[in-house]
């Protein structure tokens, strides 16, 4: 039935697959392989930085900086998960594998920052800027993860670098796209504030916009950080190293408990670093963390019969008389 | 006020906004008298400010009153340049501020101009002292410096004690007061105004508007406000302007605006105003001086009655003071016993206003039926009201009809034609009163 009606394809087809080999193949790798090359030297050296740091640091240490930072910012709970996690990592014997694949995950993260912060805020000031770069986030994001090995590895070659350069690309769209987002959350009203006590653009930026996007940019991070940990795994097809290259062994030799090891690594690392930097953002967001403060002084003011917020009348709830300079007064 | 008003601050000539992709076109389609709906719907350009023009005088309050959607947001934002109109100028200090680069705008919203935003706009990552000093730290101001600033107008406005609160410890009136005085620290020689007070409820909104009259009185800035309530635009402007679809319909006193609307929109707006806390004692009064009591008897001032039904007149003495009440009765007795002194006559229990007090606060005046001596500022007598006058005014139908300023002016015959004053007075005192 269906051959008697024709298809495109009858008269025509394109052979995307050949032109995307030769652009790849015929133009990119011998005309931009030092290009490329080049790029991944900052890569190495923030990687091969991280990695002899993390090495270096005994584990009680380590695991003593990891559970006040818990601590400090997202509560006692999270400090003491924290610490069970990095004990079972150690006793299930994947410590230097989890070191690697942190190694990896950060240095990811922070050529995500880098790049992508800056032209989130661009996104976020220029209406056709964004326009510009959402289709190039999507592709990103909606590109199968392993599609992306194929050319990086022709122009990168194989390794861990390389796994990490695909790490980065798979996980910058978040930061971009929520950094853009922060920067519109702002209130215009605020921003025009800015601009109407003659501020410069920058400051407004500095000022105004970056502050109070602040919350939302960090949650980007922990989303580019939780997607470079879902990659790594992945860039271990390309020889990287870490608890990746426990689990691609794992399925190789289709051992179970190998495999599941490296997985349970994995998931631990990832709840760990979600959480602990989850507190982080919350705790920057328009430095709740002073306000909180603030919020207690007063309460204890008002315990001590002080001021409380009103406008001398019936503005908030259950005030003594004796409160703040009245209008008429204040005049 | 009005002493100062005659230098001029903010000049806004001509100036027109459109939104939209192609506003040259809306423009010229404007300009040859096509309305804002039709270009609306021909062209997709949205007018938002048509063909506007006004000044502020120095010390000035201006008021534009407008519904959403009128463009007067747009309007205020289009004098600081946060939108840049289309077409006109804006000249503040004679200075067209739409061709001033970058650099020069950002001093002249440095140095000249100071905002106060609808929802406070407080920076809620900084204390109330840093909100209140922001913008001279933008303007490159040392710490220590800006914060006494700050402090100080912080203590203006009575919030001293919370300078190191954040804004979110604050209640709505007091976070406006903070945005009262962020904008003053700046020293701002005009003062813009975006609805302030619109989020605030009515009896801190009015407690407002009295501390801006206070404000006001010591510190003379030129103020263009913002409102969509006519109420608290008769009050806190020395003038007003109603905008509608991005015109101005009319502008005026408040006691023009309320007294001859100038078209059927404005006027279903003062309807439901208090006439009594618009109208002032120098508006319904008759412009008389008063009989000078040294040089008049019973004889002279009854002629006066001939031409004249009112029960009574007023005698002022050498400086002009009024010195009493003579009543039409007591005149009529005494020519029948033949009496020839006035001051025998003359009741000095009179009822006496300024003129420039609003109907609202001498309405119990009125009951006793005499005529009511109205005094300008050096206490000398400048008019009389006749009780009537006052329900009259006070009554919206009639009002209209009578047309306040003018109206009061017209009547003012009879009553001593020899005496009366040019009623050039009856409007000129009466903003001396307002911001």
């Amino acid at each position: 039935m269906t051959d008697f009606l024709p298809k495109p394809s009858d008269f025509f087809v394109l052979p995307l697959d050949e032109w995307i080999d030769y652009l790849v193949k015929g133009i990119l790798v011998p005309n931009l392989r030092p290009f490329f090359r080049a790029i991944q030297w900052p890569v190495d050296q923030v990687l091969t930085g991280l990695e002899n740091l993390f090495n270096a640091i005994p584990f009680v240490v380590f695991v003593v900086i990891l559970v006040w930072l818990a601590w400090r910012f997202a509560g006692r709970s999270i400090a003491v998960f924290t610490l069970v996690s990095l004990v079972v990592l150690d006793i299930v014997g994947v410590w230097p594998e989890s070191m690697a694949t942190l190694a990896m995950v950060l240095t990811a993260v922070l050529f995500c920052a880098v790049v992508g912060i800056p032209v989130g805020l661009m996104a976020g000031r220029s209406d056709t800027f964004a326009t510009a770069v959402r289709p190039i986030l999507d592709i990103m994001q909606t590109t199968p993860a392993f599609v992306y090995l194929v050319p990086v590895v022709m122009l990168f070659g194989v390794g861990i670098v390389p796994g990490v350069i695909a790490t980065i690309i798979f996980a910058m769209p978040p930061i971009i796209r929520l950094t853009n987002l922060g920067i519109r959350q702002v209130p215009e009203e605020l921003v025009e504030a800015g601009y109407a006590f003659g501020s410069t653009p920058r400051q407004v930026l500095i000022e105004v916009q970056i502050p109070l996007a602040l919350r939302t940019i960090m949650a980007g991070l922990n989303q580019t950080l939780m997607l470079s940990l879902s990659m790594v795994v992945i860039a271990a097809l390309i020889g990287a190293e870490g608890l990746g290259l426990i689990v691609y062994q794992g399925i190789g030799r289709l051992d179970v408990g190998l495999a599941s090891v490296g997985g349970l690594g994995v998931v631990l690392l990832a709840i760990t670093l979600d959480r602990i930097t989850q507190g982080i953002g919350e705790a920057s967001g328009a430095d709740a963390g002073r306000r909180k403060l603030s919020g207690v002084a007063q309460k204890v003011k008002t315990l001590f019969g002080g001021k409380r917020p009103s406008d001398g009348d019936t503005a908030t709830a259950g005030g003594t008389q004796a409160s703040p300079p009245s209008p008429g007064e204040a005049a | 006020m009005s002493e100062t008003q005659n230098v001029t601050k903010v000049d806004v000539v001509e100036v027109t906004k459109i939104f939209g992709d192609d506003p040259d076109a809306a423009l010229e389609r404007l300009k040859t008298g096509a309305t804002r709906e039709e270009i609306l719907r021909d062209t997709g350009q949205v007018v938002g400010v048509n063909n506007v023009t006004f000044q502020v005088g120095a010390g000035e309050s201006f008021v534009v009153m407008g519904l959403s959607g009128s463009g007067k947001s747009t309007l205020i934002r289009c004098i600081n340049r946060l939108i840049d109109p289309t077409s006109g100028q804006v000249r503040i200090d004679d200075e067209d501020i739409l061709i001033a680069d970058d650099d020069r705008l950002r001093e002249i919203r440095l140095t000249k101009l100071g905002m106060v935003f609808q929802h406070f706009a407080l920076f809620p990552h900084r204390t109330v002292a840093e909100n209140t000093e922001y913008g001279l730290k933008i303007r490159g101001v040392a710490a220590d410096e800006r914060r006494k600033a700050a402090l100080n107008w912080l203590d203006v406005v009575g919030l001293a004690d919370w300078a190191d609160s954040y804004p979110d410890a604050l209640s709505g009136g007091m976070k406006q007061r903070v945005g009262l005085a962020r904008a003053l620290t700046v020293e701002p020689e005009v003062l813009l105004m975006d609805e302030p007070f619109s989020a605030l409820d009515p009896l801190i909104r009015r407690d407002m508007q009295d501390e801006l009259i206070d404000l006001q009185r010591k510190f003379h800035k030129s103020i263009i406000f913002i409102t969509h309530d006519l109420n608290e635009a008769l009050k806190l402007g020395d003038r007003v302007a109603i905008m509608k679809q991005g015109r101005f319909v009319q502008i005026g006193t408040p006691e023009e605006i309320v007294g001859s609307p100038a078209d059927p929109y404005v006027e279903a707006f003062t309807q439901d105003v208090d006439r009594g806390r618009v109208v002032t004692a120098g508006t319904v009064m008759q412009p008389f001086e008063g009989i000078p009591l040294g040089r008049t008897n019973v004889k002279s001032i009854a002629t006066i009655f001939d031409g004249f039904d009112g029960p009574g007149v007023y005698v002022t003495d050498a400086k002009g003071l009024p010195e009493g009440l003579v009543m039409q009765d007591d005149v009529g007795r005494a020519l029948d016993e033949g009496l020839h002194d006035v001051t025998y006559l003359v009741r000095k229990d009179f009822p006496q206003v300024d003129e420039s007090m609003p109907l609202a606060d001498f309405f119990g005046a009125c009951e006793a039926g005499v005529p009511i001596a109205v005094v300008n500022e050096r206490k000398r007598l400048v008019g009389v009201i006749n009780p009537l006058d006052v329900f009259a005014q006070l009554t919206p139908g009639a009002a209209s009809g009578a047309k306040v300023g003018n109206g009061a002016a017209e009547e003012a015959t009879g009553g001593g034609t020899a005496e009366v004053a040019p009623p050039a007075g009856a409007t000129g005192g009466d903003h001396g009163a307002r911001v």
